[in-house]
């Protein structure tokens, strides 16, 4: 096996992850696309696991360290999104904008020269 | 010998820092009338001592030189006068490239001037006590006084071209701050500005030339760039700039603007500085390198065109003018361009003996003319009139002053004059012609201005009843009938000169020869010029003999409008390129500053932008760097 | 490691079946991130994670390929799914569910596509690997996991543990924050 074929699907399929996570709104499909990315490194992973021949298969066994993380992260992940539920009534991740600098209050002449 | 011209520089400089430093001392912020007073009278004992020592010295340094015991024997030049020569340098000052020796030099020359110079300061001090009672900047005036003298002995004693330049620039600054003595008055710091302005311009060359001068003959001393064996074209370069600094201390076309506005200082500045002294300095710098002007003869033509057309304009000024210092500044400028016109006629000699007796009498009628403005309150001649009988000495002291002035026997200015005139009437120059022409018409008009100055003075009705409160500008008006004791022995004093230093010339040195052909002519015309001033104003002695002038009579006053012309050429464009430049500074220059801050804060604004809380946003500018990042370490790594 | 590596022409019949996994899996990848319907795209993940388990068994780690199966295609799609039902989204389509950043996405993992394929062809074109079954198989694994990695292992049940405890108490409603 060319070890050249999973290594490009991984990329392939890291860079899709890496679109959903950009340009999608639901957050739970943001988490979906986050899972697409851990896969792509599990992929990769197995893939040199297998071409390196480790003893100890470190690869695999991180991929599946990897698996439960991502386990773990989409229940918090979840959790989470359903708290800000609660709270907001929407989870598009684009209406979270509590980060904006609050324009209102700025006072515009504070930063003449 | 050369610590004794040492000695004699610098007593009048530690008189100005005594003066300076020392009269108020310990209660320097006091400003009580007894303070005042109290400072006045040890600023004064400062000068007057100082001034009488540097006299004493000076006068035996004559003595020293004149029985050729001291020195080497004298150059080509006053060895008949005065054969000694003392000369010494004190240090040298090492530049990288042509060095700066501290060298002064006693010979005929300088003692001539410095004699001259010593007994106008001291002359002009002793007179100063009086005028300048109860002014409370006496101490700093006195003490300007002498460094002035300070300053002008460095220039006559100077060995070395860098040293006189030094001595050069202080009397402009002290020209300045005296002009501008009562800077109360806007127009007094104006005239102060524009004299420094204006000799400054003409510094400018003179400092080229002395650079000129220096580089090519590899040195600073006099006496090697006189020994030197200059081109001709560099000698012709030299001088020219020389002579524009000439022009400017001297007041000579074009540069003479200047002088007349001088007349806003203290009148006793315009004796010392601007009649006697700092003005002759420029002829003095002539005559002390006059073998390199004698090798470039067109600046002896140029210095004769400038000559022809100064003692002409300024004596016709002189004629116009109401303000009797404006009439003795615009005479200066007359006599002063007939020394110059001696010197491009080929004769220094000539040329310092005038300068000598004009020193006395111009000074004498200076200090004369302070008297008067002291009784009337009054700069102008229209305020004044019937002085004969208020006061006989001063009358009599002016009488002996425009007498010099007019070249009339046995006055010294008859001598010289004639020593001058005769030497332009047998040069042979290019411009003797217009030279000599334009010289013997001045006589004419000298004798008319002279005339009417004095008929208006101190004949005719008295015109003054009630004094005004003087404006400041003027010297506070005196209540006695004649001017005080101090004031009075300066008079006497430079009286004396002015009426016996033509004689004693011809007498102990042989300075100028009656030459009686020229002589008769030239009084002849100063007679006939005082005498047709004389017809029109005995015919009515009510208006004013310079109507002769007819419709030439505006002009005249006006000085033939070069101030206007100057204004017009020079000023108004250089105001207009600093308005231009305060525009740019403020525009472009200040607009380059807020501008930049001004895009700042846009493109601040553009960043703040892309700050809209957007995590996803912020998340894909992040892994666009992170790529670029990875990009470039790729292929630049 | 690198044997003498076999050209790429013809392919041998795992690398075939690889590709048409691959192939699979990305398809459904794309479609989990471009699909209309919330449903679909769990959907959709669920084929790309079982064409992903598929690819395990080829590259002979079999027993993380059943992981894959049944943690990921059990559980965590199981999970998503509760979580869009939850948040109460909406059944079918929606036609929102792409934000404005969309374009500045795409070009960026284009961009991301393009650097990443660049260098590991570039690093790994030369690479090859001949499957030896067995490798991944539960036992060698296992007993690597309880000998090597013991410590990392139950340090990852701690944290477990600790997420669980987390999304308990972050999905909980009643349980309110230290005044």
């Amino acid at each position: 096996m060319h070890i050249v074929y999973p290594v490009v699907v991984s990329a392939l399929l890291f860079s899709i992850g890496v679109y959903g996570v950009l340009a999608r709104r639901n957050a739970i499909l943001v988490l979906m696309s986050v899972e697409l990315m851990l896969n792509a490194v599990n992929l990769n992973l197995v893939a040199f696991d297998v071409w390196l021949r480790d003893r100890l298969h470190g690869g695999q066994v991180l991929t599946l360290f990897v698996i439960v993380i991502a386990a773990a992260e989409v229940g918090l992940g979840l959790a989470i999104v359903l708290a800000v539920f609660r709270n907001r009534k929407t989870i598009d991740v684009d209406r979270l904008r509590d980060l904006s600098e609050d324009l209102t209050e700025a006072d515009p002449e504070e930063v003449r020269p | 010998m050369i610590a004794v011209t040492t000695l004699i520089v610098l007593l009048p400089l530690a008189a100005a820092a005594a003066g300076l430093l020392g009269s108020r001392w310990p209660r320097g912020a006091s400003r009580t009338e007894r303070d005042n007073a109290f400072a006045s009278r040890r600023a004064a004992w400062f000068a007057i001592v100082a001034g009488t020592g540097s006299l004493l010295l000076t006068v035996w340094l004559a003595y020293e030189l004149s029985s050729g015991r001291a020195g080497a024997p004298g150059g080509p030049f006053w060895g008949g006068v005065l054969p000694g020569k003392a000369e010494g340098t004190l240090t040298l000052i090492e530049t990288g490239s042509v060095p700066i020796s501290v060298t002064l030099r006693a010979d005929g020359l300088s003692m001539l001037v410095g004699i001259l110079v010593v007994v106008v300061a001291l002359a002009v001090q002793v007179y100063s006590v009086g005028y300048m009672r109860g002014d409370p900047r006496y101490p700093s005036y006195s003490a300007f006084i002498s460094l002035f003298t300070s300053a002008m002995l460095l220039v006559v004693y100077a060995g070395d071209l860098i040293v006189l330049y030094v001595g050069w620039e202080i009397m402009g600054l002290c020209s300045y701050l005296l002009i501008g003595h009562w800077w109360e008055d806007r127009a007094n710091s104006r005239a102060a500005v524009k004299a420094f302005l204006v000799t400054r311009l003409g510094d400018v060359g003179f400092l080229f030339g002395i650079f000129t001068l220096g580089v090519a003959a590899g040195s600073f001393r006099i006496d090697d760039v006189l020994s030197a064996d200059l081109p001709r074209s560099t000698l012709i370069t030299a001088t020219l700039l020389l002579l524009a600094g000439v022009a400017g201390k001297s007041a000579q076309v074009p540069l003479q603007t200047w002088l007349p506005d001088a007349m806003a200082g203290p009148t006793p500045i315009s004796a010392l500085i601007h009649a006697a002294t700092m003005v002759a300095a420029g002829i003095f710098i002539v005559a002390r390198l006059y073998p390199l002007f004698l090798g470039a003869q067109p600046t002896l033509d140029v210095l004769a065109v400038i000559a022809a057309i100064g003692m002409l304009g300024a004596a016709l000024a002189a004629l116009a003018q109401d303000d009797l210092k404006r009439v003795l500044a615009y005479s200066t400028i007359s006599q002063l361009a007939y020394m110059a016109g001696a010197l491009a006629a080929g004769s220094d000699k000539a040329a310092i003996f005038h300068l000598l007796t004009h020193g006395a009498f111009k000074a004498l009628l200076f200090l004369c003319a302070g008297a008067v403005i002291h009784h009337v309150g009054s700069n102008l001649m229209s305020h004044m009139g019937g002085l004969r009988a208020g006061l006989p000495v001063t009358f009599a002291g002016m009488t002996i002053g425009f007498a010099a002035l007019m070249g009339l026997p046995p006055a010294s200015g008859f001598f010289s004059k004639d020593a001058v005139i005769a030497a332009i009437e047998h040069s042979h120059g290019p411009a003797q012609p217009f030279l000599y022409g334009s010289a013997l018409l001045t006589v004419g008009v000298t004798g008319a201005y002279a005339a009417r100055a004095w008929l208006r003075t101190f004949f005719g009705p008295a015109r003054v009843e009630a004094l005004p409160e003087p404006p400041p500008g003027t010297a506070h008006v005196f209540d006695g009938r004649e001017a005080p004791r101090s004031m009075l022995w300066p008079i006497g004093l430079l009286a004396v000169l002015a009426l016996l230093l033509g004689i004693a010339g011809l007498g102990i040195a042989g300075l100028g020869d009656v030459d009686w052909s020229s002589a008769v002519v030239s009084l002849v015309v100063a007679l006939l010029g005082a005498g047709i001033v004389y017809a029109l104003w005995r015919s009515s002695p009510h208006i004013d003999p310079a109507r002769l002038l007819g419709p030439f009579r505006v002009p005249c006053e006006r000085a033939f409008y070069v101030d206007a012309v100057y204004a017009a050429l020079f000023a108004r464009p250089v105001f207009r390129l600093a308005r231009g430049v305060v525009r740019t500074d403020e525009k472009v220059v200040d607009g380059a500053v807020r501008g930049s801050g001004r895009l700042t804060v846009g493109l601040s604004g553009l960043v703040r932008l892309a700050q809209n809380g957007n995590a996803q946003l912020y998340v894909t500018g992040l892994l666009a760097g992170v790529l670029l990042i990875a990009v470039a370490a790729v292929v630049f790594g | 490691m690198t044997l003498q590596a076999p050209g790429f022409w013809p392919p041998t019949g795992p690398e075939i079946v690889f590709l048409l996994l691959g192939v699979v899996a990305l398809g459904s990848a794309l479609l989990v991130v471009t699909t209309r319907q919330l449903v679909h795209a769990a959907l959709w993940l669920v084929v790309c994670f079982g064409a992903l388990a598929g690819g395990y068994l080829v590259l002979t780690a079999e027993f993380v390929a059943w992981v894959q199966v049944l943690i990921y295609v059990g559980a965590v799609v199981v999970l998503l799914l509760f979580g869009i039902m939850l948040t109460r989204a909406p059944i079918g389509r929606s036609a929102d569910l792409d934000s404005g950043n969309r374009w500045a996405a795409a070009l960026v993992a284009l961009a991301t596509a393009a650097v990443l394929v660049t260098v590991v062809v570039s690093g790994f074109r030369t690479a090859y690997a001949p499957l030896d079954p067995g490798q991944g198989a539960a036992k060698p694994l296992g007993s690597s996991i309880f000998r090597t990695w013991v410590l990392p292992f139950e340090a990852l049940s701690v944290l477990l543990l600790a997420a669980l405890v987390g999304a308990i108490v972050l999905s909980r409603t009643d349980i309110q924050g230290r005044k």
